[in-house]
């Protein structure tokens, strides 16, 4: 096992609760009805190529990607459409989305591979892997939902060095992508190998907290026992610190490289993808499979049976709560993705997309803020900041719609981890004003590129 | 110990009196030449740097007044929100368009009575942050949100969220109509309209562009777009932008009819009379207004329990 590493500047350690993290993945029925949301990714909603009556097959494209940074959207059932109206999903706004009534027998779109066998041998080459990717509608599953096709694609001039495999799973409470690397080890190797082979590098490095040691011990394992086909990929233990799976933070860990601040990736060339994107990514290439399902964790402290489901998309949330005991009593947040980075919901009906990684129950106490204290200047937020920022400064300048100076203190710099509204004292809802700061200074530096 | 003073005083003083001297001379040497009538008209203005008119302040739309005026002869299209500018013309020898008072107008009706909450928002109370994070915690999605960014952004005291209905109140007395509430209101809801004859206005409260189903889903008095105003108007003024009407207050004569057969009762007359109790039908005689027909009361299924927390 090689010596475990981590990124330097702030991070904090939550406690874990990784509840389901020994529950095998369980495939979860899909409901008469499923609603799939057309905006699914980071960026553009995709365009619906589908009208009321049509009858789709799983795995037809019902919306097509509109702009760079957008992805196709699959139909995840056999059925008739019913109507192309809108729902209110995870965002909280009313989004269209389109409605399938469905047929109780999957009926595949032609070309799709039905098989559990492991596919090792790629058979694509690079260009074809990366149109595959996009036309399969992969985006990055950790719950940002980037296109990958887009970060595949490695622009003139630079060059990818390394493959980096984010299975950090630094989220407490989420165990979907721990379940899914002990599940299908190797199904997710040869996905390593693709990205590889898409992106021309011969290193492939996967970034494990030390806390999922099973895991760790498995791919060792894996890729010792099938030496020449795995050649190349390497496992690399990370300490357990939170934001251990950010990218930056990934990447400073795994290779001592900094991404320079409003630069890409790219730049230390680095390519990283998720854990659950790159089995996606073994499944669209291999078995001509879009992207249509994902794990699910439900969770929470009080859930009677927490679990990891595979979940068809479009699936609406209550039901999965429902499979996990019903929402237990005292439940006042229901959360889409980790307790860190995600997202209270208004709606418990919401239809699961890429991008839920789990829901999380939780009751009153767990949740709620605390009273708010005035900032005794602690430091402790800049002590835990990632990105070496000082939140309490920006904080105040949000406050005070000091755009200008947002700006120069690189408030876009800012990866919205929230470590340092977990970490203060004073129980400041520090993430919230540099969110609302960030999202206002972003807006001018847009306006003022146009011109 | 009186010499030092003596002397002290006596260097001070001659010290003082060369550096007015040069002063002086340099004020006469360094003068800017300003345009008087630029004071004058500065004076016909309000004072209150609101910047509701889209310059810096008072002094900086007096300055282009006197520009303009030399420039092209007029003051058209720069105008104080709050004041009659005719006076400001009259310094500079010109007449001015006539002075329409305006003021701002909140077009939601979305209370906790007629939009009830569905979840509880926690988090920072800035409305332009919470309408990144969700709709509203009564479901509507181009509803008032309550947090007062409108509140805290006006210069007048002139806007305030009434407790009870969590929604923006407008002052009248205090409003000039700058309309730096309806700049800051990241939804749009409150716009700046003419006060109206006898400070009668008529509007449409709700700026809800969706369709019926939805509106009614999460406020009981949205406007559902079903045209009615729209075909009883006679005047022309209600227009359709997308499910909802709108009034245009340049041809609207504030008679009130399209008040009277509005199902939702989403269009609001300030300051009319108020209806007066139903006169006997004259024998033969037609009913001239015919009943309202009430407001059907709206179910509105809670998909969260109420104590439900949106967080960031």
């Amino acid at each position: 096992m090689n010596p475990i590493k981590t990124f330097q500047k702030g991070g904090v350690h939550p406690e874990e609760n990784k509840l389901s993290a020994h529950l095998p993945i369980q495939d979860f029925p899909m409901p008469k009805q499923i609603i799939v949301p057309l905006g699914q990714c980071l960026g553009a909603p995709a365009d619906c190529i589908v009208k009321k009556g049509d009858r789709v097959l799983t795995g037809q494209l019902i919306g097509t990607a509109k702009g760079f940074v957008s992805a196709n959207v699959h139909s995840p059932a056999t059925g008739t459409v019913t109507k192309v109206d809108v729902v209110m999903d995870h965002t909280g706004y009313y989004k269209p989305a389109v409605f399938i009534d469905r047929e109780d027998q999957d009926e595949w779109i032609e070309g799709y591979i039905d098989t559990d066998e492991l596919i090792t041998d790629i058979k694509l080459d690079s260009k074809q892997i990366i149109d595959k990717v996009k036309e399969c509608g992969i985006v990055g599953m950790g719950g940002a939902t980037f296109p990958t096709h887009v970060k595949l694609m490695v622009p003139e001039g630079k060059k990818a060095e390394y493959i980096i495999i984010n299975a950090a799973e630094c989220e407490p409470y989420l165990t979907c992508d721990f379940r899914l690397l002990l599940e299908k080890t190797q199904e997710f190797l040869v996905g390593v190998k693709i990205l590889m082979k898409a992106v021309n590098t011969d290193k492939g490095i996967i970034g494990i907290e030390e806390n999922k040691m099973e895991a760790i011990e498995l791919l060792d394992k894996t890729i010792n026992e099938h030496r020449d086909l795995y050649k190349g990929i390497e496992v690399q233990p990370l300490k357990t610190k939170y934001p251990q799976g950010g990218e930056k933070q990934l990447i400073k860990a795994v290779t001592g490289r900094e991404v320079p601040s409003g630069k890409l990736p790219i730049e230390t060339g680095c390519v990283v993808v998720n854990v659950a994107s790159t089995y996606a990514i073994y499944e669209a290439v291999q078995k001509n499979k879009p992207l249509i399902e994902r794990i699910v964790t439900v969770t929470g402290k009080s859930v009677k049976k927490p679990g990891n489901f595979r979940v068809r998309f479009g699936t609406p949330a209550d039901l999965l709560i429902e499979a996990a005991g019903g929402l237990p009593e005292g439940i006042t947040d229901v959360i889409n993705g980790g307790p860190m980075m995600g997202k209270s919901v208004s709606v418990t009906n919401f239809p699961c997309i890429k991008g839920t990684s789990g829901i999380l129950l939780m009751t009153l106490n767990e949740a709620q803020d605390r009273r708010q204290t005035n900032c005794i200047r602690c430091g402790r937020c800049a002590m835990a900041c990632p990105m070496g920022l000082q939140p309490f400064l920006l904080h105040k300048l949000a406050k005070q719609n000091n755009f200008d100076e947002t700006e120069t203190n690189h408030i876009m710099d800012c990866i919205e981890c929230g470590s340092c509204e977990f970490t203060c004292p004073a129980n400041i809802p520090l993430l919230d004003y540099i969110r609302y700061g960030k999202a206002k200074t972003g807006a001018i530096i847009r306006a003022r590129n146009q011109k | 110990m009186s010499n030092t003073l003596f002397i002290s005083l006596a260097v001070l003083g001659i010290l003082g009196g060369v550096l007015a001297v040069v002063l002086y001379f340099v004020a006469q040497k360094f003068k800017v030449e300003e345009n008087p009538l630029i004071d004058e008209a500065e004076a016909c203005l309000p004072g209150a740097n609101c910047g509701g008119c889209g310059f810096a302040g008072c002094r900086a739309l007096a300055e282009a007044c006197v520009k303009q005026a030399a420039e092209k002869g007029n003051i058209d299209g720069l105008a104080c929100p709050g004041t009659d500018m005719g006076k400001v013309a009259a310094v500079l020898g010109l007449t001015a368009a006539a002075f329409e008072p305006k003021i701002a107008v909140v077009r939601c009706n979305g209370s906790c009575q007629n939009s009830p909450s569905k979840v509880h928002y926690e988090g920072a109370d800035i409305c332009a942050f919470a309408n990144t994070l969700y709709a509203g915690e009564g479901g509507c999605s181009k509803g008032c949100l309550g947090l007062g960014d409108c509140v805290k952004k006006c210069n007048f005291d002139a806007i305030h969220i009434d407790k009870e209905t969590g929604l923006p109140v407008v002052d009248p007395d205090k409003c000039v109509g700058c309309g730096v509430c309806a700049k800051n209101c990241p939804r749009g809801i409150i716009e700046v309209r003419p006060r109206g004859k006898k400070d009668r206005r008529v509007f449409v409260c709700c700026v809800n562009t969706d369709k019926g189903a939805l509106v009614v889903k999460n406020c009981s008095v949205g406007c559902i777009g079903c045209q009615k105003c729209l075909k009883e108007c006679p005047f022309e003024a209600i227009e359709m932008r997308g499910n909802l009407a709108y009034i245009d207050p340049a041809k609207c004569k504030a008679c009130g009819k399209c008040v009277k057969v509005c199902p939702r009762g989403s269009i609001h007359a300030i300051n009319f009379p108020a209806p007066k109790p139903e006169a006997p039908a004259l024998q033969g005689a037609e009913p001239v207004v015919k009943p309202q027909p009430k407001p059907e009361p709206v179910e509105v299924k809670t998909e969260v329990k109420p104590e439900n927390t949106v967080k960031a």
